[in-house]
């Protein structure tokens, strides 16, 4: 009885993809044990699997000493087994206790009194902050996973799954979260963090399992492990991660951004009298808890985002006295005023590109209207999917291939391709290393390098604080859909930065 | 120790293939068929008590027995296969035009008021010509009057163009009443005269109609392939967002899109009054508006599908009557004999696209 969890020869598969192949991986009573891997080596498959939610195509689970048939979430909350999913199942218009008493057992009595003195107690235990009569639509994402977790803990859960927990939150709600963790450790619980935060990994777990493409790797205690070696492990071969920061060689202004004001479709301020400058052959990083206008503010640049009376977004092309106004221009007359604006947006299939089409028409997007013929010309698009291929080792079956059956990263090598091969003047990327493995992130950082040292003038929109200072030279901070100050990416601290995502400073910062 | 707590596996399991080779997307097919052929024959014989051979071979006449049946079947399907292409580039683009019924309706509408109010004061190429104009400016408008609606308020387009048939049918069996004033019905339309019939050429009475679809049928094909309008309606049913992404005018692409689907429904209206009925009665489109979207879904939009499919249900159809009158047995005997291969037909289509996968006994006794 020594293992809380045990995996033995675990495989799943999905049609002709291996998911986990082979996995044996055993948890300990009262550890904090990280599943490692990249975007799609299997850890949330494998864990989907512990919670029920799939079912292995061969292999074993044992839990506390006995082998298992888990088919259901509720065989999983039996057994003491817990998931904390990377979106939150939660219904908005209930409150906290509400939640928590959903999908109880139907035979227990419903008193939402017991419910919530019971969920009370757990929160004293282990120092949750939760309001148990607010109700969740007015919670804010770590409330919610604050609540996810005590439901959890509340069917009794022994072992406690979290997937990605800290994938939405700040640095300062990540370790309040790691807190809590540790309390339920001492507990003697067993908790299995899912992530790819090598700094998050070495910081909360004591041992660490690592996946490759479906494979287990090993499991490492934490106090022997260091970012590379778990790179090493995780890559299975070594990576540099260095980005190169050159200084901003001889800076020109490109985009003027004035008292920009957006309002939802619902008539709420998103974007609320943002200014500030963007210069070439420098990378502006936007900061932000995700949802504060970010998304909005790109989309009004590239003229998809209708904006307030008096919002001005000036564009300074080689002529630096005649600036062109873009607000009021669709994209198409942007592009056709000459003025080369790339712009890689969030969903890359669902808006920068067109998922059931190939390379080929999807580099058609914005080429295909060239020329006076009736009909499409693919030659050029064809030449430049191969070129894309080529250059950024693009791994597709063939350019003909639909890109929603190509990997994350696949998909944004030929989204970001295709934007820097316009030969932007301005390039604006969203999230533009979100879900990808870390090679093609620093890829992308390079490339992203590349076109800032040509004088390109690029705005990354980023979520991870690590990068954000170590790429870009100035940082602007979102919060609350105003600019909650402009700081120097090489002396600025991540402290500070959390700071600046989470409380706006009275009468914040105008540049 | 092997002892088993809670859960049992699933007895079955459903799991989506990967893209399906050309192999796996012709077998089953082929078999749904045979199967579909063996509980037909089934049917046929415990409850009609008749032997499915002959009935089979019955069905065969019905298509292919005289060479009048079988021009007459070829109408049938350049008339069902012309609605097809109609409705493919509306399709594509995710806009979903129930109206077909109504836009042929007006289309034959149009070529109908032409043959009566022009019919003597116009040579007879030039009528034709006219007759044609009008016949895809009705439908043109008939399509793009939801599509206005849709662009503008962002109505439902499939209740728009499904009621938009009721007006088209109401206002036709207006006309019709208006044309034939006196007369107990309107009878074939410039009888004496047959100013602007088509004529038969080569021998054939409905070789133009099927010369003209063919032509629809490959031009359509290159459009949505080829052209920069057919780019932009794929961009558009694949995803609005990237549409406006890369600056398509939406609602541009929308209205000129949904004229042409209706433009070509005018067009079949036209083929249908003046190369087959002579006439027009609220019945002109006769429900092949309807049969036409699972012509053009289950050809997933691909003009060259779309004609065997057309054959196919007109194959049935045709069989199917003949079935009726050479056995005597009423329509709803009929139905289900044909009900029965769509069925299996649409059904396999699960199975081309998933896979179960049964309890396995063996795990557990290996362990």
């Amino acid at each position: 009885m020594e293992y809380a969890v045990q995996l033995k020869h675990v495989t799943k598969t999905f049609g002709k993809v291996v998911a986990n192949k082979d996995v044996s991986l055993d948890v300990r009573y009262g550890e904090i044990l990280s599943l490692l891997g990249e975007n799609g080596s299997g850890k949330t498959t494998l864990m989907n699997m512990l919670s029920g939610i799939y079912y292995p195509d061969s292999g074993q689970i044992f839990v506390e000493g006995k082998q298992v048939e888990i088919s259901a979430p509720k065989d999983a909350y039996a057994l003491g087994i817990g998931m904390v999913h990377q979106h939150f199942k939660l219904v908005d218009v209930f409150t906290a206790t509400e939640n928590i008493a959903l999908g109880l057992d139907k035979k227990e009595k419903f008193d939402q009194k017991a419910v919530k003195a019971k969920a009370a107690a757990i929160c004293e235990k282990y120092h949750f902050e939760l309001n148990l009569d607010q109700k969740v639509y007015e919670m804010s994402v770590s409330q919610k996973q604050t609540l996810e977790i005590v439901k959890v803990l509340y069917r009794g859960a022994r072992i406690l799954i979290l997937d990605e927990p800290t994938a939405v939150l700040t640095p300062q709600e990540t370790e309040k979260l790691f807190q809590v963790i540790r309390n339920m450790r001492r507990d003697g619980k067993s908790v299995i963090i899912i992530t790819h935060k090598l700094h998050e990994v070495l910081e909360i777990s004591d041992r660490v399992a690592i996946l490759r493409r479906g494979e287990y790797i090993g499991t490492v205690d934490t106090k022997d492990a260091t970012e590379s070696s778990l790179t090493e492990m995780m890559v299975g071969e070594k990576v540099e991660l260095n980005i190169d920061r050159t200084e901003p060689v001889n800076p020109k202004k490109r985009l003027s951004i004035q008292n920009l004001t957006v309002y939802s479709r619902e008539g709420v301020k998103i974007l609320d009298d943002v200014s500030f400058d963007a210069f070439g052959g420098e990378i502006l990083g936007i900061a932000g808890v995700s949802g504060n206008g970010q998304k909005e503010l790109l989309e009004a640049i590239a003229g998809l985002q209708p904006a307030a009376k008096g919002s001005k977004v000036r564009f300074f092309g080689e002529d630096q006295e005649k600036p062109v106004e873009l607000l009021g221009k669709s994209p198409k007359q942007i592009r056709d005023a000459g003025i080369h604006l790339a712009f890689v947006p969030e969903d890359r299939l669902g808006m920068g590109l067109v998922g059931s089409m190939g390379m080929i028409e999807n580099m058609m997007l914005k080429s295909y209207e060239n020329g006076h013929s009736f009909l499409t010309d693919r030659k050029t698009p064809r030449e430049l999917a191969e070129q894309i291929k080529e250059e950024l080792h693009v791994v597709t079956p063939s350019i003909q291939t639909p890109v929603s059956r190509l990997s994350g990263g696949n998909v944004q090598k030929v989204l970001v391709g295709r934007e820097i091969a316009s030969s932007p003047i301005v390039l604006m990327t969203a999230y533009a290393v979100r879900g990808l493995d870390i090679n093609t992130s620093y890829t992308i950082y390079h490339l992203l390098g590349e076109q800032k040292e040509k004088g390109v003038a690029v705005i990354y929109v980023g979520e991870d604080l690590d990068v954000l200072l170590e790429l870009c030279d100035r940082i602007l901070v979102l919060c609350g859909g105003k600019v909650n100050g402009i700081v120097d990416g090489r002396t600025t601290t991540k402290e500070d930065v959390g700071m600046r995502m989470t409380n706006l400073k009275k009468g914040a910062t105008r540049q | 120790m092997k002892e088993m707590v809670t859960g049992k596996e699933p007895f079955v399991r459903i799991i989506k293939r990967d893209v399906p080779s050309k192999k796996d997307q012709v077998i089953p097919r082929v078999l749904a068929i045979l199967a579909a052929l063996v509980v037909d024959a089934l049917f046929i014989f415990f409850v009609t008590g008749l032997n499915p051979f002959a009935v089979y071979g019955v069905m065969f006449q019905g298509t292919f027995g005289t060479s009048i049946r079988f021009s007459w079947a070829l109408r049938d399907l350049v008339t069902l296969l012309c609605i097809g292409i109609a409705l493919a580039p509306a399709f594509k683009m995710r806009f979903w035009n129930v109206g077909a019924e109504g836009q042929v309706l007006m289309g034959a509408l149009a070529t109908a008021l032409c043959m009566v109010y022009l019919g003597g004061a116009l040579p007879t190429a030039l009528l034709l010509v006219v007759m044609c104009l009008a016949s895809l400016l009705a439908g043109a408008l008939w399509g793009w009057i939801p599509a206005f609606f849709k662009a503008k308020w962002n109505t439902n387009e499939t209740l728009f163009t499904l009621m938009m048939n009721y007006v088209a049918t109401s206002i036709v069996a207006c006309a019709t009443n208006i044309m034939r004033g006196q007369a107990s019905s309107l009878g074939k339309l410039n009888m004496g005269t047959q100013a602007g019939w088509f004529p038969s050429l080569l021998g054939q009475r409905y070789n133009i109609n099927i010369i003209v679809v063919t032509l629809v049928m490959f031009l359509m094909f290159f459009y949505l392939k080829y052209s920069k309008q057919g780019y932009e309606i794929s961009v558009v049913g694949e995803s609005e967002n990237t549409a406006r992404y890369v600056g398509i005018r939406v609602k541009r692409v929308l209205m000129r899109t949904m004229c042409i689907s209706g433009a070509i429904c005018g067009l079949c209206g036209f083929l249908i009054v003046a190369g087959k009925d002579q006439t027009i009665s609220t019945n002109t489109a006769g429900g092949n508006g309807f049969t036409a979207i699972i012509v053009a879904w289950m050809a997933k939009f691909n003009p060259f599908y779309m004609a065997l499919i057309s054959f196919l249900l007109v194959f049935l159809s045709r069989g199917a009557s003949e079935i009726a009158s050479a056995y005597g047995l009423n329509d709803f005997a009929v139905d289900i004999i044909t009900g029965i291969i769509l069925f299996f037909l649409l059904g396999c289509e699960f199975f081309i696209q998933y896979r179960l996968v049964f309890r396995e006994k063996t795990r557990k006794e290996a362990q």
